[in-house]
Order: C-alpha cells, then structure tokens, then sequence
C-alpha cells in the first residue's frame, strides 16, 4: 500500500548476533513480541527491525506528502468555494500525515534529511498510485473514495503495530482518514444525483481508470511478497495483500452500486461458496512498470518534490539565521 | 549500530535542520497537557504556530506546550528494572493492602 514497495524489496536476511549480551537483549525484544507489547524508541531493537522500519516509515511518509500532488492540483479549480475548502483541509491533512511520519521516523535516529534525501534521489519510494494523473474533478472525488478508502484499510491494523511510535502516528492518521474518504464519496454522489449527463460520464470515467490502480495499491500477491512473514512477526504488517484486497473489493461493490456507476470488470461477481466477491486478473506487469519509475507521472512528480525543496531552502536558511541571529542578541543582552 | 558514525552523521544533517520540538497539548481546562508528538521549526514562535496548525486542526486543544527535544531529560530504558522494580515489593503503599473490619466501611 503506502509502504507497497516494502512487499517489493528483495529478501532480508537476519543479522549473526554477536555478543551474549545481544543474545540476551534479543530474547528480551522477541518476548516482548510475543506478549504482544510495544516497543518505544530508545528500547533495544534487532539492526535489521530498526533498518525495516525506517524504510517502511519513510516510505509511508513520502506517500503522504508526494500524495499531495494530484489533488492539490485541483485546489484552484474546485467547482465551489465549500469544494476549495474541503480540498484544501485534506491536503493539508496530507502533509500533517507526512510530518507525524517522518517524526517517528526520526525517532529510529535518521535524521529528516536523510530521509528526504532518499525520496529526492530516488533511492526511496512511494505508492505508486500518485504517479497516475488526476484529469478531471471527478479524480478527485475517486481517490477520496478509492484510493482514500484502501488505505483507511491498509492503515488501520497498523495501529496496533509494535513500533509504538508509528502506532501512535497511524492512531491519529486514521483517525483523520475517514473524512478525507466520506468527502469523496459525498462529492462523487452529488454528481451523480444532481449532475449534468456529462458529469456522470466524468464520474464513470475517473472509476475506470483509478479502480485498477487501487487494487494494485495492496502490492503484489501473497506468494510474491518475500518479506511478509517477518513483517507478520513484528506487527508491521497485520492481513496479506491478498486478504486486505478482497475485503477492499467486498465492500466497495456495494457502495459503486448506490452511486450508480459500474465497476470496469466483467470478472467481478458474488461467489457464493467463497462469500467473496470474484473479480479479474490484475495486469501486474502496469504495476511493476510504475513501481520501477515508468508510470504517466513518476519523473513529474519527483521533479515538483525536488523543485519544492530546492525552491524552499533560502527559507530554511534565513528562518535558522534568523533564530541564531534573536538567540545570539538575548543572549548578549542577559550578559 | 556502530553508535558513533551514525551520531556523526545525525549531527551534520542537523547542522542544516530545524531543530526538533516536542508538543503537549491540553485538551480542555481540567485536564493535563498531554505529549502529542513533534515537529521541526527554527524558533520557539514558529515552533508554536506549526504547532497549532498540525496538532489543533481539529479543536484537540485550548493550550500548547512546546520544549526543544534536546532539552529533555529521560531515564534510560536499560535501567527499568533499577529504577522502578524495586516498587514491586511495596504493596503497603497501597490502599487494598490493609483489611479493615467491614463494619468501619468505606474507608
């Protein structure tokens, strides 16, 4: 999901403990485990959960804030001023989300640079949902429904990961997700009910395109997820792929109906033996292609995070002198 | 970790980084400010108005607290069991530790 590209790293290999007091600590922290308590920041932590974490919640992080490019690009064409302001609180949700992130990120000890520097170096990833274009006013609408809606899913069994700190991040991010879901939802549904024929069109239409890449944002199936079973065991992970994405399409079928618009897949219909909902094979060669940076918006998207940082940095820099500068005065004064 | 190279490192990234600020939050008169997480800023003013903007987006609070995270002082985890087993053994400390006569009642 956020953190799909987790499921796309090759396989991890433990580290060799080394002394007995690591041997000693470790059982300390797979007890810990076990009990199902939390581990806190500056607990003892295997290297190798400390360096998964971190990528797992840098990734999260940048999802959140490169996910602000596709709807802020609507801001200032919203169809109303109630529109505009509801857009613009959820983005600016967006980056809150980034910030508690990045912050418990920081709490394994990278420094919020470095991880930026992975994003803008493209060492790091992101979802690759946001590397698909937002072309109309209904996309909008879409990814509250959609895109919004898998990762209030995804998100969810994340708050009772054991890293406590990003168990407490994802507590407040859902918290905050449900609105960001239901405002897209209710703008879909006003178009639908009380739209022209052609702005159902556009709703029908921004379906289409956005359902597939949506059901790719739960990663790749179960038996090509390597590193799944370790993220089990240490709660960085809760329900596979496989099994958050058929919940996904169960509950979504039902909601596409009340809005009246059909999902693009002949495939998907009620099994009544599963009490699951069948639904088609997913073109995962499109998947792959937009994780490894070949997606219609990968290079666009990176380059506005890179030019936003870049463009920023004199403010960075005169905010810190300025404060050196007040700090210093004070301080000379008290003297 | 090799501790020492990775101390290196954080230190020069945060030569170029605002510095780190923890915030608490005091949900409404009454209650007590609560930690609700951190945030970077250059100074104490803008490390409030950040915080404002991230932390009460929603009515969370009537108050802010801010603290440069440096500035904490915390226990360190590997004496846990130094510092606060010892309590274990004190169960007279407690109220349910003495049985009264059931006639005295609610005491």
């Amino acid at each position: 999901m956020y953190t799909q590209a987790m499921d796309t790293a090759p396989k991890e290999e433990r580290a060799v403990i080394r002394n007995a007091d690591e041997v000693v600590a470790e059982q300390r922290f797979e007890a810990a485990l076990d009990a199902d308590e939390f581990i806190e920041a500056k607990d003892w932590m295997p290297e190798h959960y400390r360096k998964t974490l971190v990528r797992q919640i840098s990734q999260h992080a940048h999802s959140e804030i490169v996910g602000m490019l596709p709807e802020g690009n609507w801001i200032t064409r919203a169809p109303t001023l109630k529109r505009k302001a509801i857009l613009l609180a959820k983005v600016q949700d967006e980056a809150g989300h980034g910030l508690y992130l990045y912050a418990a990120g920081e709490t394994l000890g990278t420094s919020r640079d470095q991880m930026l520097d992975a994003l803008h170096s493209g060492k790091a990833k992101y979802s690759s949902i946001f590397n698909y274009p937002t072309l109309t006013w209904a996309d909008v609408g879409v990814i509250g429904w959609l895109v919004d809606g898998a990762a209030i899913m995804n998100q969810l069994p994340l708050c009772r990961c054991s890293y406590a700190p990003y168990a407490r991040a994802m507590v407040r991010i859902c918290r905050e997700e449900s609105f960001h879901q239901r405002q897209g939802y209710d703008s879909l549904l006003h178009m639908m009910q009380h739209g022209t024929e052609a702005q159902k069109a556009m709703v029908q239409d921004a379906t289409n395109r956005w359902w597939w890449p949506s059901l790719m944002m739960f990663g790749p199936p179960d038996d090509q997820s390597p590193n799944t079973a370790q993220s089990m065991r240490w709660g960085i992970k809760r329900i596979s792929n496989d099994d958050l994405r058929q919940k996904f399409v169960d509950a979504t079928v039902e909601q596409a109906r009340i809005l009246g618009v059909t999902l693009p897949d002949a495939d998907l219909k009620w099994n009544a033996q599963r009490e699951h909902y069948d639904f088609g094979a997913i073109d995962w060669s499109e998947f792959w292609q937009v994780v490894n940076g070949d997606g219609p918006c990968n290079k666009e998207r990176l380059a506005e995070r890179v030019d936003a940082w870049n463009d920023g940095e004199w403010v960075r820099e005169a905010a810190l002198a300025h404060a050196r500068k007040q700090a210093a005065r004070a301080e000379k004064q008290a003297a | 970790m090799t501790a020492s190279k990775t101390d290196i490192a954080n230190a020069q990234a945060q030569a170029h980084e605002w510095p780190l600020w923890e915030v608490f939050v005091r949900p409404k008169a009454g209650l007590d400010h609560k930690h609700c997480g951190s945030l970077h800023a250059a100074d104490s003013k803008m490390a409030l108005q950040l915080a404002r903007e991230v932390y009460t987006r929603r009515q969370e609070g009537i108050s802010l607290w801010i603290v440069r995270s440096d500035q904490i002082v915390a226990s360190d985890p590997a004496d846990k069991a130094m510092l606060f087993d010892p309590m274990e053994d004190k169960v007279y400390r407690h109220p349910t530790f003495y049985e009264l006569p059931p006639e005295v009642g609610h005491m």
